[in-house]
C-alpha cells in the first residue's frame, strides 16, 4: 500500500472550493477533508497557499510524433504538459504519417503509456487529411479515439463533412473537431486580415474564413444531429454563432487558446514568426469577445494548440515560417495572470475550462480526469501556487522547441505538484 | 581647421591623431589675437603675396574650404580685384567624403562643392586655421579628382602648429603658438555673429 | 540611424529632407568625371538578394562602389539557401566574413527587419515582400522634389494600380504624406488594401475622375498573375479602366507629371507614348537611384561616426 497526502491546500473542483487535505492510497483518492494526518510512510506533498484541482486536460497539442521528432516528441511534450499541470492531453493527428491508421495510433498511444501524463490522440476525419475519403473512424474509435479532426487543415468539402457527421453519430461519445478556416479564403494568407495586415503588407486570413465554416458546420450538425467541436475558435463572429446554435440545441462545444484570449494581430508587426499561428491572432475586439464567450460558457474549454517548431524553421521571415506556438507548459499561468487576476473569469471558471470541461468533451472524465476530487476517483491532481511569480524563459521550458510567444513575460501562478494516478509527475515545480 | 565651440563636424580633432578630447571643465576666452583691422590687413597681405608669387593672378583659382575658408577665398578675390584688376575665379570645396576620420566621429557635408575648371591653373586652397593638416590632406584629394591643376598652394589665416602630416602653408596670416587643449576661433562677418576676429579659448584655470 | 528598414525609420520630415539634401551632394558627385569618393574606403557592403532584381542590385552596388566600399554579392541561386538553410544561418555566414552593411531584398515582408535583429551590421531594406521599399520612396521623393520642390506641400499625387501587393506604394504613401502631399489611391477594389484604417489617403476607383485633378500620376506595375487570382478580368479591361493612355493624359493638367517604379508594362498600366513623353520622370527616377542609395549608405556607415 502506498499513501500520498496533499496537505494544507484549498481544493477547487466542479463541486466548489473548500479547505481540505487529500489522502490518496494506491492511486485513488480515499479521503478529502481538513486536518488529515499522514499515515506511516506516507509521502506528504505540501499544498500550503496552493490550490488543489483536478489535473488539467489539454484538448489540443502537437507532440509531432511520428515524423518531426526534432521539434517535439511524446516524451518531451508530456513532460512539458505535466509541468503545466496536465494529467491528460489529446495529440492532434497532423503528423507524418498522419493518425489515420490504427497501427500509427497504437504506436503513439504506446509511447504515451511511458510518459509523464496520459497521452490520447485525435484521429483523422479523412484519409491522409486530404478531405476526400473517410479515415477508419470505427477502427480508431475501438482504440479509444473520441475526437476526430483533420487539424491543420479544414475539412473543406461540405459533403464529406456531412457524411462524417452521419457516420460518427453511430459512435457514442465521438465528436468531430474542425480547424475552421476555409482554405479558399485563407490561401496565401499568413496573419489576420485587418488593418495590421494591410499596413505590414502580409496577406491576410479573414475572420470570415472561420465563421463561414463554423456556420456551415453548425448547420450540418443540426442536420445530422452530430456532435461538433470548434478547435481554437478565434473570432467574435464565430463565438456568436456557437452561442446561438447552442441555444437552439445544436450539440456544439468550443475551445479557445490562451494566445487568442490575450494577444492580437498587432504582435505580428514585429515580423517575428513566433506570433504566427492558424487561425491567426485577431483584433482586440475579438479578444474582448472571446473573453466574454469564455466567461459565459460559450467557449467551453481552453486548449493550447501546443505547436512546437524546430528553431531553424522559425528563423525565417514571417511568411515563410510555419504557424504555431508552444503553450502547454504556460497555459495555466497565462490564464491566471491575464484572465483570473484581472477578474475576467473566476478561478472556478478558469479551472473548469482547463480541466473538467475538456475532460468531458474528450470523454476523459470516464478515465478519471477532470475530477471531482472525491473518494473513489483516480488521483489525477494539479497543485499550483496562485501567487508564485516567474518569468518565462524559452530555454528553460521542457519542450524540445523554443517558440513560445510568452518569452520574457512575468506570470503569476505556477504548478507545484502534478499527480497522475497517485504518482507525482511534478514535485515542487520540477519533474519527479 | 580649428576646433570650434559650436558643433563643427569637419574640424580637426584637437588631440594628436585622436578622435576628440573630453575637456574636463568649461572653456574660457584666453586672448584676442586679431581684431577686424588686423584681420583685414592679413587678408590684404596674403592677397598681395599670392599675386606676387604667381607673377600675377591670371592663372590663379581660389578654392575655399567650407565654411570660413569659402568666405576668406571670396575676400581674397575681392582684394585681388581691387589692386590688380583681375577677377580671380572662386570655388568652394567640401571635404566631408575625403576625410580620414569617417566612422570615428560624426561627419556631415557642409555645402555643395562648386569648383571652376582647375586644369592647368594654380589653385590656392584657402582655410581659416591650419592645425593637424588632415583637412588640407583631404582637400588635396578632393581637389585632384576635379581636375589636374598646374600647382596647388595653401593659404591660411592662422597656423597654430601641431601638424600631424607633412603639410605646410604657402601663405600664413599669422603663426600662432597654441596648446593642443586650446581652441582657435576665427569669426567672420559672413559666417558668424559680430565683428571679425581671432580668439584663443582654453580650459578654465589653466596656465595662460 | 543604424538601419533603413522602413520610411518610419525617419524620425520626422526634417530627417527625410536632410536625406534628400544629402542626395543632392551625391548627384553632384555622379555628374563629375570621376564619379567616386573615398568616403567608405575599407567598408564592406554585401547585397543579399533572395529575389532577383538586377536593377535594384546594380543600383545599390554602384552606389557602394562610388563610395569606395568593397561590395560582395550574395546570390541566392548559387547559395545554400536553396538547400534549406535558414535566414539566420545565412546572416551568420555573411556576418562571419565581416561586413558593415547588408542590403536585403526578399519576397517576404519583414525579412530585412529579421536580418537587422540578428546582425551588428547596418541593414538596408531593398524591398521586402509587399511591405516596404524605402529607397524607392526616397528616390521618388527626390525626383519629384527636383521638379516641384523644394516643398511638396499640397502636391496632389494619385497612386494607381495594385496598391494591395505593392511595397513601393506602402513606402511612397508614408513618404509623400510625410512631405505634405495629398494622396489618392486609385484602382479596382480587388487591388486596394482590404482595410485602410490609419492610411492618410483618399480612395477612388475611377481614374478618369482623378486624373484631371492631380499633379502626379504614380503608376504601379500590374502583374498578369492577378488575373488568376480573380482580381480583374483581363489586361485589356485593366488597361482601358486603369491604364494611363494618351487620351487620359490629354485630360490631365498640362503640368501633370508621370512616375513609375519600373519595370513598366508598356501598353498596360502605361502607354508607351506616355512613358516616353516629356512629362514622364521614369528615366530620372532610375538615374537618381544611385545617388539616393549613396546618401543612405553614407548616412548609415559614414556620417554617424561609430567605430565598429
Amino acid at each position: 500500500m502506498s499513501e500520498l497526502l496533499v496537505s494544507g491546500g484549498r481544493v477547487l473542483d466542479a463541486a466548489g472550493e473548500r479547505t481540505a487535505d487529500v489522502r490518496v492510497v494506491d492511486g485513488t483518492v480515499v479521503e478529502v477533508g481538513p486536518g488529515l494526518s499522514p499515515g506511516a510512510g506516507a509521502l506528504v506533498l505540501d499544498a500550503s497557499g496552493a490550490i488543489v484541482t483536478p489535473g488539467l486536460v489539454d484538448l489540443q497539442v502537437h507532440f509531432r510524433e511520428p515524423g518531426r521528432e526534432d521539434a517535439e516528441d511524446v516524451e518531451h511534450g508530456a513532460r512539458a504538459a505535466a509541468l503545466g499541470g496536465c494529467t491528460a492531453v489529446v495529440c492532434m493527428p497532423n503528423t507524418e504519417p498522419p493518425l489515420d491508421d490504427a497501427a500509427v495510433v497504437e504506436a503513439v498511444l504506446a509511447r504515451g503509456r511511458r510518459s509523464a501524463c496520459d497521452v490520447r490522440v485525435a484521429g483523422c476525419i479523412t484519409k491522409g487529411r486530404a478531405g476526400r475519403e473517410l479515415a477508419p473512424l470505427g477502427e480508431l474509435y475501438d482504440l479509444g479515439v473520441r475526437i476526430f479532426t483533420d487539424d491543420g487543415d479544414c475539412v473543406a468539402d461540405a459533403g464529406v463533412m456531412r457524411r462524417a457527421f452521419e457516420y460518427a453519430s453511430a459512435l457514442p461519445g465521438a465528436v468531430l473537431a474542425q480547424h475552421a478556416e476555409d482554405p479558399a479564403l485563407v490561401r496565401g494568407g499568413h496573419m489576420n486580415e485587418g488593418e495590421w495586415s494591410a499596413r505590414l503588407g502580409i496577406p491576410g486570413r479573414p475572420a470570415e474564413a472561420e465563421s463561414t465554416i463554423v456556420a456551415r458546420d453548425l448547420a450540418l450538425a443540426r442536420l445530422t444531429g452530430g456532435r461538433y467541436h470548434v478547435l481554437h475558435l478565434s473570432s467574435a463572429q464565430s463565438a456568436q454563432l456557437v452561442r446561438e446554435a447552442r441555444a437552439q440545441g445544436v450539440r456544439v462545444t468550443a475551445e479557445c487558446t490562451p494566445q487568442h484570449l490575450v494577444l492580437t494581430d498587432e504582435a505580428c508587426a514585429t515580423f517575428d514568426p513566433v506570433f504566427k499561428m492558424n487561425p491567426p491572432l485577431r483584433t482586440a475586439r475579438d479578444v474582448e469577445a472571446l473573453r466574454g464567450a469564455l466567461a459565459d460558457g460559450t467557449i467551453d474549454a481552453i486548449a493550447t494548440d501546443h505547436a512546437p517548431h524546430a528553431p531553424e524553421t522559425k528563423e525565417q521571415p514571417f511568411e515563410e515560417a510555419p504557424p504555431g506556438m508552444l503553450g502547454v507548459e504556460t497555459a495555466l499561468a497565462v490564464v491566471w495572470t491575464t484572465l483570473v487576476e484581472p477578474g475576467v473569469v473566476s478561478p472556478a471558471r478558469a479551472l473548469e475550462a482547463l480541466s473538467w470541461a475538456p475532460a468531458r468533451i474528450a470523454g476523459l472524465d470516464a478515465a478519471g480526469h477532470g475530477g471531482p476530487v472525491e473518494p473513489g476517483r483516480p488521483a489525477n491532481l494539479c497543485v499550483f501556487d496562485p501567487a508564485h511569480s516567474w518569468v518565462v524563459d524559452a530555454h528553460a521550458l521542457a519542450s524540445k522547441s523554443r517558440n513560445t510567444p510568452w518569452e520574457g513575460w512575468k506570470l503569476t501562478g505556477k504548478v507545484r505538484h502534478t499527480i497522475l494516478r497517485g504518482r507525482p509527475t511534478v514535485r515542487d515545480g520540477a519533474l519527479a | 581647421m580649428t576646433a570650434r565651440p559650436q558643433p563643427a563636424p569637419t574640424s580637426d580633432p584637437p588631440g594628436p591623431g585622436a578622435g576628440g578630447v573630453v575637456r574636463p571643465g568649461p572653456v574660457v576666452l584666453r586672448s584676442r589675437v586679431f581684431d577686424a583691422d588686423t584681420l583685414r590687413r592679413a587678408v590684404a597681405r596674403i592677397a598681395h603675396e599670392i599675386v606676387e608669387r604667381n607673377h600675377g593672378a591670371g592663372h590663379v583659382v581660389l578654392v575655399g574650404l567650407y565654411t570660413r575658408g569659402v568666405a576668406l577665398a571670396r575676400r581674397l578675390a575681392a582684394a585681388i580685384a581691387g589692386f590688380e584688376g583681375v577677377e580671380v575665379p572662386v570655388g568652394a570645396l567640401d571635404v566631408a567624403f575625403y576625410r580620414d576620420d569617417i566612422g570615428l566621429r560624426p561627419v556631415a557635408p557642409l555645402g555643395p562643392t562648386e569648383v571652376p575648371d582647375v586644369s592647368g591653373r594654380v589653385v590656392v586652397l584657402v582655410d581659416d586655421v591650419l592645425f593637424t593638416g588632415r583637412t588640407a590632406r583631404a582637400a588635396l584629394d578632393a581637389l585632384l579628382e576635379l581636375g589636374r591643376p598646374r600647382a596647388v598652394q595653401l593659404a591660411v589665416l592662422v597656423d597654430r602648429g601641431h601638424r600631424e602630416l607633412p603639410i605646410r602653408a604657402d601663405y600664413v596670416g599669422k603663426n600662432l603658438p597654441t596648446k593642443v587643449t586650446e581652441d582657435v576661433r576665427v569669426r567672420l562677418a559672413e559666417t558668424d555673429d559680430g565683428p571679425d576676429g581671432v580668439e584663443i579659448w582654453g580650459p578654465e584655470g589653466g596656465e595662460g | 540611424m543604424k538601419h533603413l528598414l522602413s520610411v518610419d525609420d525617419f524620425a520626422d520630415r526634417p530627417a527625410i529632407e536632410a536625406m534628400l539634401d544629402l542626395t543632392e551632394r551625391f548627384v553632384a558627385v555622379s555628374r563629375r568625371e570621376i564619379r567616386k569618393v573615398p568616403a567608405l574606403r575599407g567598408r564592406t557592403v554585401v547585397s543579399l538578394f533572395f529575389e532577383e532584381s538586377t536593377r535594384t542590385r546594380l543600383s545599390f552596388e554602384t552606389a557602394a562602389k562610388r563610395l569606395s566600399a568593397d561590395v560582395m554579392t550574395f546570390s541566392v541561386a548559387s547559395s545554400s539557401v536553396k538547400k534549406g538553410e535558414s535566414l539566420l544561418d545565412t546572416v551568420r555566414t555573411i556576418e562571419a566574413m565581416g561586413v558593415d552593411a547588408v542590403v536585403v531584398r526578399h519576397s517576404a515582408a519583414g525579412a530585412a527587419a529579421r536580418v537587422a535583429s540578428w546582425t551588428g551590421a547596418s541593414v538596408v531594406n531593398a524591398g521586402d515582400g509587399r511591405h516596404e521599399h524605402p529607397t524607392q520612396a526616397l528616390l521618388d521623393a527626390y525626383t519629384l522634389r527636383s521638379h516641384r520642390g523644394p516643398s511638396l506641400d499640397g502636391c496632389r499625387v494619385a497612386i494607381v494600380g495594385d496598391v494591395r501587393n505593392s511595397r513601393v506604394a506602402r513606402s511612397d504613401v508614408k513618404m509623400f504624406h510625410a512631405l505634405g502631399c495629398e494622396i489618392t489611391l486609385v484602382g479596382p477594389p480587388t487591388l486596394l488594401p482590404e482595410r485602410l484604417g490609419g492610411w492618410p489617403v483618399t480612395v477612388a476607383h475611377d481614374l478618369d475622375e482623378v486624373c484631371g485633378e492631380v499633379d502626379v500620376l504614380y503608376m504601379l506595375r500590374i502583374q498578369r498573375e492577378r488575373i488568376d487570382q480573380a482580381c480583374f478580368p483581363s489586361l485589356r479591361e485593366y488597361a482601358s479602366r486603369w491604364g494611363l493612355t494618351p487620351a487620359r493624359m490629354a485630360r490631365c493638367k498640362p503640368d501633370t507629371l508621370v512616375m513609375h517604379p519600373g519595370p513598366m508594362n508598356r501598353g498596360i498600366e502605361i502607354a508607351a507614348e506616355v512613358a516616353d513623353s516629356a512629362r514622364s520622370l521614369v528615366a530620372e527616377q532610375v538615374a537618381n537611384g544611385v545617388a539616393v542609395r549613396m546618401a543612405v549608405l553614407w548616412t548609415l556607415l559614414g556620417a554617424g561616426g561609430t567605430v565598429v
